[in-house]
């Protein structure tokens, strides 16, 4: 019983784990950082609303870059 | 319905529609080799515990958590997929990752299948557990997409029914031509539903944070052309250094 759980707790951080971290670390750690700028500069007018999708475009594009196989 | 409504149905529609496909692929190996009866069992059981998983975790979410706290959680969620989806259709359209191939998918299915014993004529428990795990690790990412995407406008029923619908488009042509669908263009749909999670991820983050957006609604239609210009930009752009461009087999 208690190794069952222990097994489908293990299955269930896994499943998590590989959707929201997988093999784009990078991608998630922007996420976190979104949600934290959000927060601090919700207080502001125009600075979200370039800052944000602006980092979330550059995060994108970095991770896509160092995605590509190298030209050989 | 309001804009945000339109982008809510076309993001979940796609992103079904994509899963789907792949679903069916899996469907249709197990009911060519191990009988239609039990793979369409599998699948329709299937279809029935991602069904009651949305009622079960939506529902409650809905009720019970505060509606600016839900929405930067599942804002998170969907700029998390979001951006993976964006990133991989990326890279698939400009030749650095090689695209989803649902006829090899379907070759090495069958071939796995027809190698797994003698079918069952009544029940073939293969059959129908593979047909199963298909559908319900596909409709699993569906399943958050709706959740987060319905959660986050209290349209957890008109996100139910844009999957459905996608559902059903996609499993009555599959039907009709008897076969899996290689030729949807699976990557352009991806890469437009990473496109609306991501601006979906971005607004609802904002507006559970307390940022007000220009325009309010309308700011989803502006982040959605945002992203959809730099990929039209950075598809290009990969493109330039790719191993097949530059002579080298992907």
């Amino acid at each position: 019983m208690t190794a069952a759980l222990a097994r489908g707790l293990r299955a269930f951080g896994r499943f998590w784990w590989d959707f929201l971290v997988g093999d784009t670390p990078e991608l998630f750690v922007v996420t976190l950082v979104v949600v934290g700028i959000a927060f601090a500069l919700s207080g502001l007018h125009l600075l979200p609303v370039i800052v944000i999708p602006g980092l979330v475009a550059l995060a994108v594009v970095v991770s896509a870059a160092r995605g590509r196989v190298a030209r050989r | 319905m309001r804009s945000s409504e339109w982008v809510l149905v076309l993001a979940v529609f796609g992103a079904s529609a994509v899963e789907m496909v792949e679903a069916l692929t899996i469907v249709v190996a197990a009911g060519s080799t191990r009988g239609w009866r039990s793979a369409l069992q599998g699948a329709a059981t299937a279809v029935a515990v991602l069904a009651a998983l949305v009622l079960v975790v939506g529902v409650p979410l809905i009720r019970y958590v505060p509606i600016d706290a839900l929405r930067v959680i599942v804002g998170a969620l969907l700029l998390s997929l979001g951006l993976n989806w964006l990133r991989k259709a990326w890279l698939r359209a400009s030749g650095h990752k090689a695209a989803h191939d649902e006829d090899r998918i379907y070759a090495e299915t069958v071939a796995e299948l027809a190698a797994d014993g003698p079918v069952r004529p009544q029940r073939d428990a293969v059959g129908f557990a593979v047909a199963f795990k298909g559908v319900f690790l596909e409709g699993t990412e569906v399943v958050l997409i709706v959740i987060s995407l319905g959660a986050s406008q209290g349209r957890l029923g008109l996100a139910s029914l844009a999957a459905a619908a996608a559902a059903v488009v996609v499993f009555g042509v599959g039907a009709l031509v008897a076969r899996q669908l290689s030729s949807v263009p699976e990557n352009t749909i991806k890469l437009t539903v990473g496109v609306m999670l991501t601006s979906f991820g971005i607004f609802w983050v904002g507006e559970g944070a307390g940022i007000h957006w220009p325009g309010s609604d309308a700011f989803l239609l502006a982040l959605v052309a945002v992203f959809a210009v730099l990929s039209a930009a950075v598809i290009p752009w990969l493109r330039r250094s790719s191993p097949a461009v530059a002579g080298v087999a992907p």
